[in-house]
């Protein structure tokens, strides 16, 4: 039983009316699924399923990393940028400074790692509202990638492009997904660190006063929102097969939009990467169905801009009578 | 007697499956007041929340000047005459003091907020309770006990017939407290209709007239306030509580290891140079009104906040301002206000216990879930934690089981020196006593205690030595055998003027030239 998150029934055997009570995101997903379905025939053929799996990818890999960041009561809106720096930055790094092709993975996750702990210890120890100092970052990040590339594409390095390529028949991006979340999950249910997260979200002053190192803990949650972004930003430059400076504008809010549609709460101490993942394919879901259904993109946003505001709703209503 | 201003008839409320009132019928009569009684969980709050218009009977009427009435909300219940001062402050902390009392009746001029009528109404509030506070002061640079007090200018100055008093004491010290009763005389003297709430049973004698006893939801009786206390703890808790505080072999032996050693220690502000040790077995208990350093001067010690001068706990150094450390070197800390600083409400009590311990037990960085949740099951049978069980979250405990959580925390720890700010404010007597066992055995087993309480019985009833503090300093240190609430509170109002306060504002100009630099 995970006693760490909260809002986990207890009893014992399955329970119904608790399982719909603590996984609307999901049972919403599994509804949308089937109108979808029963609307569009080719949404369940699997050219299709594999599409959304990829178009997921990337906004579920930037959710996983907000997700840490949300837990922990905070919010993160440079992702987007540092998807774009990251693949930036490491693209640069092995097209103009000869920076072996091996580690350009390894190059765009430090990237995002360290403008992550930038933006957490300006949050931390620089007293800066997690907001303030996220979107200072978000402007930062978006320019140095100008600067660096000249606001002109860079291709991909080899191994950048292979996170775009296919494993037999399963797209690279979706076995990404998974081992990213799989990474996330470890890390928010059974490190301390994690514990940490949702005890510094749940109460900070009460954690502080437990003796758990707190800033640290903002710090880390920006370090891995960051390095997740990175990843999100390889998969993106990989699919593309070259590095545009524009790629993850606007992810973030794609981003904090999967967090609280699964589950998570704005204010902190509550959130499971399982509905992260369930509230972006909500998002990848209704943006695949409507296309197939050619509904105008722009109707689209009315579309997800409704169901967010819904979820949230359905949550805070859940809570509120969770709590009498 | 006189037509009662309002009544609930057999009224019942149920929560889920839980019943939390059952039957039961109150009258409220003008110019008196009746208490409710009850340990935390027998439905006072429900039953208040009931008269204020936040619950409605599931079963049952509420009768306003003989009229049936129907309570749909806040404002229904407001329109009747009926204010409530709840538990919880319903203040806004970045208001001023005189924007918070015509909070949502704004006095308007032209449209406009009319500033002087603001000010006005807020002067005349404070006056009616002898308070003399700046109405233009930002609220949340209060402490707890004046936001309280402004809570209850606001209700007075609503006008109020029937007013709902649910704790108000719990946060003031015996002065204002006192200030509070008279305005209660005066309010019963034109009539108003109160209910009162309080775990202090001494104050029950001094403000009530009636008495409903609840227990379990059932009102078990009904009694005149002039009854004795201990025939009302016997009512309310249905069985005899032979003593309150737990026999201690007290005066420590000469041979006791000396566990905290605080020395020379001053805060930015609110505490300055401040000594004292305490020994192996020991409860020092610190005195004070409220302000005058004790709660800044525990969370100096406990490293929540900085300071200058040493704390050695057996022997070791603690840094400044580093809780962590304070904690491994086996400080426990339970703070004054246990809902924001001590709990994370929406967690499992698993979690509460293990706050401190889950870095301390982790192997790999990984948690021992399994170890945590078994150490936290253990040390909550320990405490007689009532729950329903280890998962359920801390919010839905009463406050003297949430206390026993944060309590719980630091046993689970093996905390050697346990630092109490209020340990039992907002606690029912129940709750209380097994605190005072948990003080007990905690020294008993070779810890030391520092208790900081507002009430005096307490402090004169646990420690072995008291210290008074006035203005930031130590200003007397007393035996158990000098101490009275009587030369307690002597030292306590003794300001060490002169010399002192001349000190202190240099002291205080210094740091505002630093801050500005």
């Amino acid at each position: 039983m995970n006693s760490i998150s909260a809002g986990v029934s207890n009893r014992r055997g399955f329970d119904l009316k608790n399982f719909a009570a603590n996984n609307g995101a999901l049972i919403g997903l599994i509804v949308l699924a089937v109108i979808m379905a029963v609307a569009s025939p080719a949404f369940l053929s699997g050219q299709n399923l594999i599409n959304i799996g990829e178009q997921v990818a990337t906004i579920a890999i930037l959710a996983f990393g907000m997700t840490f960041v949300i837990v922990a009561a905070g919010i993160d809106l440079s992702v987007g940028s540092v998807a774009a720096l990251s693949a930036m930055a490491s693209a640069s790094m092995v097209a103009n400074w000869g920076l072996p092709d091996m580690l350009t993975i390894v190059a765009g996750l430090v990237v995002g790692a360290v403008t992550g702990a930038v933006t957490g210890v300006a949050a931390a120890y620089g007293k800066l509202p997690a907001f303030i100092a996220s979107l200072a970052m978000m402007s930062v990040a978006r320019g140095l990638t100008m600067v660096i590339s000249d606001g002109r594409p860079v291709a991909a390095p080899g191994q950048m492009a292979a996170l775009g390529g296919d494993l037999g028949p399963v797209p690279v991006p979706i076995v990404v997904l998974v081992i990213a979340g799989l990474i996330a999950t470890f890390i928010l249910r059974f490190t301390v660190a994690g514990a940490y997260m949702y005890a510094v979200g749940g109460n900070i002053e009460a954690a502080r006063l437990s003796g758990i190192p707190v800033k640290r803990i903002v710090v880390l949650v920006f370090v891995l929102s960051g390095a997740f972004a990175g990843l999100a930003g390889m998969v993106t430059a990989g699919r593309l097969d070259s590095v545009q400076p524009t790629i993850g504008t606007g992810a973030e809010l794609d981003a904090i939009a999967a967090v609280v549609i699964g589950g998570a709460s704005l204010s902190g101490g509550v959130g499971r990467i399982s509905g992260t993942l369930v509230g972006a394919l909500v998002l990848a879901v209704i943006r695949n169905g409507l296309n197939l259904l050619n509904v105008s993109p722009f109707w689209q946003q009315v579309v997800i801009g409704v169901v967010i505001a819904i979820a949230v709703l359905f949550d805070v209503i859940r809570r509120k009578n969770a709590r009498l | 007697m006189s037509e009662p201003l309002m009544q609930l008839r057999n009224v019942s409320k149920s929560f889920g499956s839980v019943r939390v009132i059952e039957d039961v019928s109150v009258a409220i009569h003008p110019g008196q007041v009746t208490v409710l009684l009850g340990e935390n969980g027998a439905g006072k709050s429900t039953l208040i929340k009931m008269m204020s218009g936040i619950y409605q009977p599931d079963s049952g009427e509420i009768i306003v000047d003989g009229t049936r009435v129907h309570l749909p909300h806040v404002k229904a219940a407001e329109r009747l005459g009926i204010a409530t001062i709840h538990q919880e402050l319903n203040l806004v902390p970045t208001m001023t003091v005189a924007q918070n009392i015509s909070l949502g009746r704004e006095p308007r001029r032209f449209g406009v907020v009319d500033r002087k009528e603001l000010a006005r109404i807020a002067r005349d509030a404070m006056d009616r309770i002898g308070m003399d506070l700046d109405p233009s002061a930002n609220l949340g640079d209060m402490g707890v006990a004046r936001q309280q007090l402004v809570e209850v200018a606001k209700a007075l100055s609503l006008d109020a017939r029937i007013l709902i008093l649910d704790e108000p004491t719990a946060a003031l010290t015996g002065t204002e407290s006192a200030a509070l009763f008279a305005v209660i005389d005066e309010l019963k003297a034109r009539g108003v209709g109160m209910v009162f709430i309080s775990h202090h049973m001494d104050e029950i004698a001094r403000v009530g007239d009636s008495v409903v006893v609840l227990r379990d939801g059932h009102a078990v009786a009904e009694v005149p306030a002039a009854t004795p206390e201990d025939e009302l703890v016997r009512l309310m808790v249905g069985r005899e509580l032979s003593e309150q505080f737990p026999r201690r072999p007290r005066r420590r032996d000469d041979e006791a290891e000396e566990m905290l050693c605080v020395r020379g220690v001053s805060t930015g502000e609110l505490v300055y140079d401040v000594s004292f040790s305490v020994y192996r077995g020991e409860v020092v208990g610190i005195a004070g009104l409220v302000g005058a350093g004790r709660t800044e001067l525990i969370r100096a010690i406990a490293g929540a906040e900085k300071r200058t001068g040493s704390v050695t706990i057996a022997g070791q150094d603690l840094p400044a301002g580093d809780v962590a450390t304070a904690v491994r070197a086996g400080i426990g800390h339970v703070p004054e206000d246990r809902k924001n600083q001590g709990l994370v409400l929406d967690a499992s009590i698993t979690n509460n216990i293990g706050y401190a311990t889950v870095g301390s037990t982790a192997k790999a960085g990984m948690v021992d879930r399994a170890g945590q949740r078994r150490r936290a099951q253990d040390v909550s049978a320990k405490l007689r934690v009532r729950m329903r069980d280890i998962d359920q979250h801390v919010r839905d405990l009463s406050g003297g089981n949430q206390q026993k959580v944060v309590f719980a925390r630091w046993v689970a720890a093996g905390s050697r020196v346990l630092l109490l700010d209020e340990p039992t404010r907002g606690v029912d007597v129940g709750a209380k006593v097994e605190i005072y066992e948990l003080i007990k055995e905690v020294t008993d087993a070779g810890g030391a205690v520092v208790l900081v309480s507002s009430e005096l019985p307490e402090v004169l009833g646990m420690s072995d030595r008291i210290l008074v503090m006035s203005e930031g300093r130590i200003s007397g240190e007393l035996s158990t055998e000098q101490a009275t609430e009587d030369s307690v509170m002597a030292l306590a109002v003794s300001n060490s003027r002169s010399d002192a306060s001349a000190e202190r504002a240099i002291h205080t100009l210094e740091r505002e030239t630093r801050e500005q630099a």
